[in-house]
């Protein structure tokens, strides 16, 4: 059986166990990259990162509409925050002006990923899985 | 073929081109000063001083490095010129004439062209020039624009090496260019060869911010990658469009799948449409590959046609801002911070000061990630209140800078941080993207050689 399959029992874990990312500005827009320490693990992070999920978790950051972009070849999808920054630019209040920390913020997120599939992970990857040490591998 | 990066943005490190060209052999050296706010600064450098705005880093680096890219055979191409590359090469003329014997002389070629502000009304009468983001048609800003420059594609570049520049001086010309023009010159790639172009795109966005690419500002890499002495990444490029990115072995940081793919969703937007002035790339196919220590094989970059509009990146003036802060110690450093942040605040409009934007932000206590990180921990050691202003009168802005320090005695206790004394007004000049024709512009860009 597929562990993708219906029923599939899942685990909770924050993105920044399975995922690393990084993100930046484009005028008053943030971009946030999320990129799966694994092959195996995008597909969970593709049904669980949406745009309604994003957008939620970012709520009182991002005022605008969120974009959401897979790459698929690179286990990345990369989201659009537009309305993010203070006004973007120069003329942004905000410390992070540019959006640089929003990449950890993302990684906050809990999502869900079969059990069978995290666990297949963490035993061929053989290091603490938790650490960004594994995408190394 | 081999074209390093050397520079990320203005004031990035300045041993890196050295390293690069002095550790090993590279083909090209591209420096990228440019990032979307540069221009505003460098336009405001320009507006004190006529002869200034561009990246005076540049000069002195230039000057250091000459001997060592002559001999080497290493050639730079760098958007360094900013809003100003002809004064840029003329300060390189007399950094040169200053300095140690040169083997030969170097041919330094400036791009030019891209400046709009002489024909701006002229442009204004048939262009409209909409703001990308709020439509608003730039008439409406007209009397405070400082700077307006298209983004220039790799032609004029490609133009200077036919010409036998050893170094080549842009204003606004595409990051990526810097990159993938030697790519073209070498290799000869035609105007519609779009897939090559588009692989060309790809390696550019990976060279374009330096170290970014090679375990730098990396989540997957920090504890592991050395960043003592980083490694600049190194694109080797191949004629049928597939590269490899690497570093010299000598230098630290490191170049694996993940720090290059870090890099490549790094100010991206709509990956299957990446527009430069060349072409659009569609990067969704791109694959990379681990091909030996520090070595990332990157291929399937397609292309489509090259855009009917080029970017035009316009400078405005757009008021004034200031940032000051204090800093508040245990206990009850962020209920301190916020006591001081209303009484600043009530101060403020008792004085009938009057601002566009007030913001205030603890910092240690959620200023990054705002509600997204939660409630901050009690007891924090300490919070730094963070206050800025934003407004049209610079008199107000000024006044809210005295403001601050009143704070440290007739405000709460255990308070610090006022060592540097009041903050700076900054005039806010902003950036203001928008569309062209390429058709009303591009007969004006003109590349021109002169040896130094």
């Amino acid at each position: 059986m597929s562990p993708e399959a219906v029923g599939a029992p899942m685990v909770s874990v924050e993105l920044r166990e399975v995922a690393f990312a990084r993100s930046g500005d484009k005028g008053d827009t943030a971009n946030v990259g999320v990129v799966a320490l694994d092959p195996s693990l995008y597909q969970a992070l593709a049904r669980e990162l949406t745009v309604a999920r994003v957008k939620a978790h970012f709520r009182g950051v991002c005022t605008g509409n969120v974009e959401r972009f897979e790459l698929p070849r690179l286990n990345a999808i990369n989201f659009l925050l537009h309305n993010s920054l203070g006004g973007g630019g120069t003329g942004s209040l905000m410390l992070d002006a540019q959006g640089k920390t929003l990449s950890t913020a993302m990684l906050r997120m809990r999502i869900n990923i079969p059990r069978t599939v995290l666990e297949s992970w963490r035993a061929r990857s053989g290091t603490l899985a938790g650490t960004a040490a594994g995408a190394q591998q | 073929m081999r074209v390093a990066a050397g520079q990320g943005f203005w004031g990035d490190w300045q041993e890196a081109p050295k390293l690069q060209v002095r550790s090993g052999q590279v083909d090209y050296l591209m420096l990228d000063y440019l990032a979307e706010i540069t221009m505003s600064i460098m336009q405001k450098q320009r507006d004190r001083n006529p002869a200034a705005g561009y990246a005076r880093d540049f000069v002195a680096l230039m000057a250091d490095l000459m001997p060592d890219l002559l001999e080497r055979g290493v050639r730079v191409v760098s958007n360094a010129g900013g809003v100003n590359p002809l004064g840029c090469r003329a300060a390189l003329a007399r950094a040169l004439a200053r300095g140690p014997d040169l083997p030969r002389r170097p041919r330094v070629a400036v791009v030019a062209g891209d400046d709009l502000m002489p024909r701006l009304d002229q442009l204004l009468a048939h262009h409209e020039l909409r703001h990308m983001e709020t439509g608003q048609p730039l008439c409406s800003v007209r009397e405070r624009v400082a700077a307006a420059n298209v983004y220039l594609g790799a032609g004029p570049i490609v133009n200077a090496l036919r010409d036998g520049a050893d170094i080549v001086i842009t204003g606004r010309s595409t990051d990526t260019a810097l990159t993938y023009a030697p790519m073209i010159h070498e290799f000869g790639w035609a105007d519609d060869d779009w897939d090559l172009l588009a692989a060309g795109v790809a390696a550019g966005h990976i060279n374009e911010c330096g170290a970014q690419a090679s375990g730098g500002n990396s989540l997957a890499e920090w504890r592991s990658a050395d960043l003592r002495l980083p490694g600049y990444p190194i694109i080797e490029a191949e004629p049928d469009g597939s590269f490899v990115v690497t570093k010299h072995p000598s230098l630290g940081g490191c170049v694996t799948r993940a720090s290059v793919t870090e890099q490549l969703v790094y100010e991206m937007g709509d990956p299957a449409e990446y527009i430069t002035p060349d072409v659009v790339a569609d990067l969704t196919g791109l694959e990379l590959h681990e091909a030996g220590q520090d070595r990332v094989k990157v291929t399937g970059a397609r292309g489509r046609p090259a855009p009917d509009k080029l970017k035009v990146s316009i400078a405005w003036r757009d008021g004034f801002k200031a940032v000051g802060g204090l800093t508040y110690a245990w206990p009850d450093a962020l209920d301190k911070a916020r006591k001081a942040d209303e009484i600043l605040r009530w101060r403020l409009d008792y004085l009938g000061l009057a601002f566009d934007e007030i913001r205030t932000e603890y910092v240690g206590a959620g200023a990054c990630h705002g509600p997204v990180a939660g409630a901050p921990p009690e007891n924090l050691p300490e919070v730094t209140l963070r206050v800025g202003v934003r407004g049209p009168r610079r008199g107000d802005v000024s006044r809210f800078t005295r403001e601050i320090a009143p704070l440290i005695l007739a405000g709460p206790p255990s308070v610090t941080g006022f060592a540097d004394g009041r903050p700076r007004v900054r005039e806010v000049v902003a950036y203001w993207p928008a569309l062209i024709d390429r058709g009303a512009v591009e007969s004006d860009v003109t590349t021109e050689t002169a040896v130094l």
